[in-house]
């Protein structure tokens, strides 16, 4: 028999500290498809790539480096569910391979607590191991609870195709990968005009000026609602999930409308097409949710809620 | 928008070259090749509602224009999309020299309020955005996860780490960093 393959676990911040239904559910996916998945101890924050990147790219590649030393040291690959997370390990693994002059000054700040780039581990996002690793049959097997009569629109984000020509991952024009992985679920993919726009999040912008952030958020779900609405809106990034869950409370409140989308990590998304409960990786939990006292529309989105009684 | 104002030409004989130099090591290497077709902002969804007008920038940092860039309001508005970079015909790579310029604008001061305190939660708790509340705790729970996660928020030694390597790079002054805030300086609020 083949050895499972394993990963280590980047978590980052908000997936652990905000929605951790995506942790639990990349856990009950991964673990179905025969792949570990490793806790990586000690891993901090990326960091952030708006903010670091943007501040000191010294500092923002030695942060992702003494990440990249944990997987190193245990010698195996590591995997992350976050479109940001991917851009600050990914870029940062790829730039101080090819960049001595950083690599020096990365490995002058790290000696200070004894650790060193080597340059010896990869970095991947769930997509690229449920896509590469696992496989699209595979992955099609195990659809027990096919979202069949579900519409669904994408929102694949920036980072982790982008940019095209150093990523290599998809034609980032028309990318297809994340689509494809999605319709193994079974739901309709909904075509909208702002698919491949960026949610407004990224690169610092949010901190920045949330406003600004949501004026782009507004202008993708009302692309959804011209192309005839959608019962989901899924994405492989829990800083676009955010932006686009929790920022449907903030618009309410800024711009005075309303929108009900229910929001999902890819996934959450395939751990119920998987046959899993929503309750049993607390898809619930989003932060909408609990804003505006409300559920997951369980009707639109074909699930039984659990029985309340 | 702008308005039309009486200026002094610029004389591209003289242009502030260290700048440029800065803005090619950081990040924007390939910023000369730049010949303004403006298919970045024709691409970018930032530029679409706000000033933030990359070609402008790019241009205006090619004519040495340091402070004008850099201290900008409007640089913040890029979400780093790399819409700009996919498309542009002569790999500028727009959105690496947008970074690049920030980083020289940081360097000099200029940064936002906002920024810095995220930037100064990564040296407190190892995390960008910390398991600061009981309520994300409970969060865990009620997804069947362990309270702490594995990460800088159940290991301290995570935060301390990061501390120690910003000192030596002076990042913790960059950003206005210290963990013991002085005793004469009240505290704000």
């Amino acid at each position: 028999m083949s050895k499972r393959p394993a990963y280590y676990h980047f978590l980052g911040c908000i997936i652990p500290h905000r929605y951790p239904s995506i942790e639990k559910a990349a856990k009950l996916v991964f673990n179905d498809l025969g792949i570990d998945l490793l806790d990586m101890v000690g891993a901090s924050c990326c960091p952030a790539p708006g903010v670091f990147g943007s501040f000191d790219r010294v500092m923002w590649a030695t942060i992702a480096a003494r990440n990249l030393t944990i997987a190193e040291q245990g010698g195996h690959p590591l995997t992350t569910g976050c479109n940001g997370c991917f851009a600050s390990l990914w870029d940062a693994n790829h730039e101080l391979k090819e960049d001595e002059e950083l690599r020096a000054a990365v490995n002058r700040n790290l000696a200070e607590i004894g650790r060193e780039f080597k340059g010896t581990t990869e970095v991947t996002h769930y997509i690229d191991v449920l896509y590469g690793v696992a496989g699209m049959q595979k992955l099609k097997e195990h659809v027990t609870h096919p979202f069949t009569g579900v519409r669904m629109a994408l929102h694949p984000g920036c980072h982790w195709m982008r940019p095209a020509l150093v990523k290599k991952k998809d034609n980032s024009e028309r990318p297809h990968i994340f689509r494809e992985i999605c319709e193994a679920t079974g739901a309709k993919y909904v075509h909208y005009k702002d698919e491949l726009m960026c949610c407004g999040a990224g690169g610092a912008v949010r901190t920045a000026d949330v406003k600004i952030a949501l004026e782009f958020t507004k202008q993708k779900f009302d692309s959804i609602l011209a192309a005839g609405g959608a019962d989901v809106i899924v994405t492989p990034c829990p800083f676009c999930l955010l932006q686009l869950d929790m920022g449907q409370v903030e618009i309410q409140k800024i711009f005075g409308v309303e929108y009900k989308f229910d929001v999902m990590h890819v996934a959450e998304l395939l751990a119920l097409a998987f046959g899993h409960q929503p309750e049993e990786f607390g898809l619930a939990s989003h932060l909408q949710y609990a804003q505006r006292k409300t559920e997951p529309n369980w009707q639109r989105l074909k699930l039984r809620a659990k029985a309340t009684a | 928008m702008t308005v039309a104002e009486e200026k002094p030409p610029v004389d591209v004989d003289t242009v502030d070259l260290d700048f440029i130099q800065m803005i090619k090591k950081t990040g924007g290497p390939n910023i000369q090749s730049c010949y303004q077709c403006g298919t970045c902002s024709g691409s970018c969804p930032a530029g679409a509602r706000t000033n933030y007008l990359v070609r402008g920038i790019i241009r205006k940092a090619l004519l040495g224009l340091k402070k004008e860039v850099i201290s900008a309001p409007e640089l913040w508005y890029c979400t780093t999309c790399y819409m700009c970079t996919d498309r542009c015909p002569q790999d500028v790579k727009p959105t690496d020299v947008i970074k690049a310029i920030r980083n020289v604008a940081v360097e000099e001061g200029y940064m936002l309020k906002p920024h810095q305190d995220v930037a100064k939660k990564v040296l407190e708790a190892g995390h960008a955005v910390p398991l600061d509340k009981d309520t994300w705790s409970a969060l865990r729970q009620k997804s069947g996860l362990e309270p702490l996660p594995p990460n800088g928020s159940s290991n301290p030694k995570v935060a301390e780490e990061i501390r120690k390597m910003a000192k030596k790079s002076g990042f913790d002054k960059l950003i206005g960093y210290s963990d013991t805030p002085p005793p004469a300086e009240k505290k704000e609020k």
